[in-house]
């Protein structure tokens, strides 16, 4: 972990509530896709925790999504802002599993941490399959991003009113064989994929969180390997170890 | 130079800052991003006597100025806390520590202090009779002076390490608990443990916290927790821990002219990592800025 200011680049509206900041700092403790950082904001007493887009060249890239009064308050911040965030975060995934065919599935703000870890893939020669499940054609953001890496990209909207209707589950059937999945997304997501794929995985969980860095005890989930923090000991858990 | 040192029932620390329990596991993630033995002591993860996992998430609301928690004391019992923990604080924290302990029945204290009282590096005992977040426990000792005595006596009985005993705001007349405690035998009072609280999510209309309440804590319940430390001193001649709040070095000296030996840093940890070296840092020229030359010479100077 480390506490690093960070200058805010670009920050733009990609999809309906969901903006994409890029920052310049120190990001050298980020040493794994899947991974997150801690963002301190003016008025706000808890840091937002915000997973990794990207990062690269000095550059960290997030995307996230307006829900709240603090991603509200993020939004409205511009070039040259100045952050106080705490890098290097959760364990991220291991791409060592992944086989040649890997599947990565993304749900709304899960989507992000998906591009790193698919741009990490496909430099070391991965056939790469993302499946990207949004609620509704306002939403989808990233498709071309992921195409332009050269992945193999599905979409689902649960309205039908972009790519296939449905839920990213309705898209498995149509990658064809995978040899492994990682996924980030809401937990029902998640827990739909657990028992509609065939191999092992990798999955990022979500939690409400005190630190971010393993103090609080404030995220705590069971897995078949005992008590975890989901900011320390996860957010990526293993298909194995996971507890429903 | 000005002097940092305070001394807790006969041990000197360096400075009165302390971790407060729950908001630094037992040292170790803290340990790799500073060097933990500049701290005075800290409190560790409230141990009880089976291991917890504590309550469903979440756990965490935020608040204005604060945030609540309700963990639950999640821990892995005593005996893991001494097989398992203490020997890998050891490696990263060379001075006494303070062993934060909580219980559902007076036998459980009793049998966590008992056990912690022959650890070398345990230089006090902080008696939890305040956590808010468990059920038919912890709090339920610290809401009645009866209750908080009868604790401190039987704990006091078994160990030989000074006894604080750790009181919750949650009550009327928080005063009267702490006489009784001192009465009981008491080394000291560490005061107070969070406000219990609550916040509802307007998406979903229900209680953001699982467990529906949780233990207020953060910058804005320092008032009130200095409030209480300033009481408590005019009526106790045993020392006091005052915590609640604090963030600043600022804060440190001001919860010490209330009445306050030694401070505990919490929810300050949490969402600033570096929380008790900037302060611990930032004390003499804070004491300076006052002209304070000695801080155990202001302990209660408000008084």
């Amino acid at each position: 972990m480390k506490q690093s200011l960070f200058t805010v680049l670009t920050n733009e509206c990609i999809a309906d509530k969901v903006y994409k900041m890029t920052l310049s700092g120190d990001i050298s403790d980020i040493t794994a896709t899947g991974q997150f950082v801690n963002i301190k904001l003016d008025g706000f007493y808890l840091r937002r925790p915000i997973s990794v887009c990207e990062a690269a060249d000095g550059v960290l890239t997030i995307i996230y999504k307006a829900v709240g009064k603090g991603t509200e308050y993020m939004s409205s911040l511009s070039e040259g802002a100045v952050l106080d965030v705490l890098t290097g975060l959760g364990n991220g995934y291991t791409i060592e599993p992944s086989g040649d065919r890997p599947l990565l599935v993304g749900g709304g703000v899960g989507v992000p941490p998906m591009y790193g870890l698919a741009k990490l893939l496909r430099s070391k020669g991965k056939e790469v399959s993302v499946i990207l499940g949004f609620n509704t054609k306002t939403d989808v953001f990233y498709e071309e991003e992921f195409k332009a890496l050269g992945c193999k990209v599905f979409v689902t909207t649960a309205d039908g009113s972009y790519g296939k209707k449905g839920f990213v589950t309705d898209a498995v059937g149509d990658v064809g064989e995978y040899t492994y999945f990682y996924t980030c997304g809401p937990e029902p997501m998640l827990k739909a994929l657990y028992n509609a794929t065939a191999t092992g995985g990798q999955f990022s969980f979500e939690e409400r969180m005190g630190c971010g860095f393993g103090a609080c005890m404030g995220c705590s989930c069971k897995t078949k390997y005992g008590n975890k923090r989901i900011c320390k000991d996860g957010p990526v858990l293993t298909k194995e170890e996971i507890i429903w | 130079m000005v002097d940092t040192k305070v001394t807790l029932s006969g041990i000197v620390l360096d400075n009165p800052v302390i971790p407060a329990s729950g908001t630094f596991g037992f040292g170790y993630e803290f340990a790799e991003i500073y060097d933990i033995n500049m701290l005075g002591t800290f409190s560790f993860k409230g141990t009880t006597k089976e291991p917890r996992f504590g309550n469903p998430t979440p756990r965490i609301a935020e608040c204005p100025s604060g945030m609540i928690n309700a963990v639950g004391l999640q821990n892995p019992g005593v005996e893991k806390v001494i097989s398992e923990e203490l020997p890998k604080l050891k490696k990263c924290f060379n001075k006494p520590v303070m062993a934060n302990v909580s219980g559902f029945a007076v036998d459980e204290y009793v049998y966590c202090c008992e056990k912690l009282d022959k650890e070398e590096q345990v230089g006090w005992l902080e008696v939890n009779v305040s956590c808010p977040n468990v059920h038919g426990g912890g709090m339920s000792f610290g809401v009645s002076p009866e209750a908080a005595a009868q604790v401190t006596k039987a704990v006091k009985a078994v160990t030989a390490k000074p006894v604080y005993i750790k009181l919750s705001p949650n009550v009327t007349d928080i005063v009267s608990i702490a006489k009784a405690c001192e009465e009981a035998g008491a080394d000291g009072i560490s005061m107070i443990n969070t406000m219990l609280g609550m916040r509802i999510d307007l998406n979903k209309k229900k209680p953001i916290i699982a467990n529906k309440m949780g233990g207020y804590s953060g910058s804005a319940i320092m008032p009130v927790a200095l409030r209480m430390v300033y009481q408590v001193y005019e009526a106790v001649k045993i020392p006091i821990i005052g915590m609640g709040g604090i963030t600043t070095a600022e804060d440190v000296i001001e919860m010490m002219l209330a009445g306050a030996t030694a401070v505990q840093v919490g929810a300050a940890n949490l969402i600033e990592p570096f929380a008790c070296k900037n302060i611990i840092e930032d004390l003499p020229r804070v004491m300076e800025k006052y002209k304070i030359n000695s801080l155990k010479e202001i302990i209660g100077g408000a008084h």
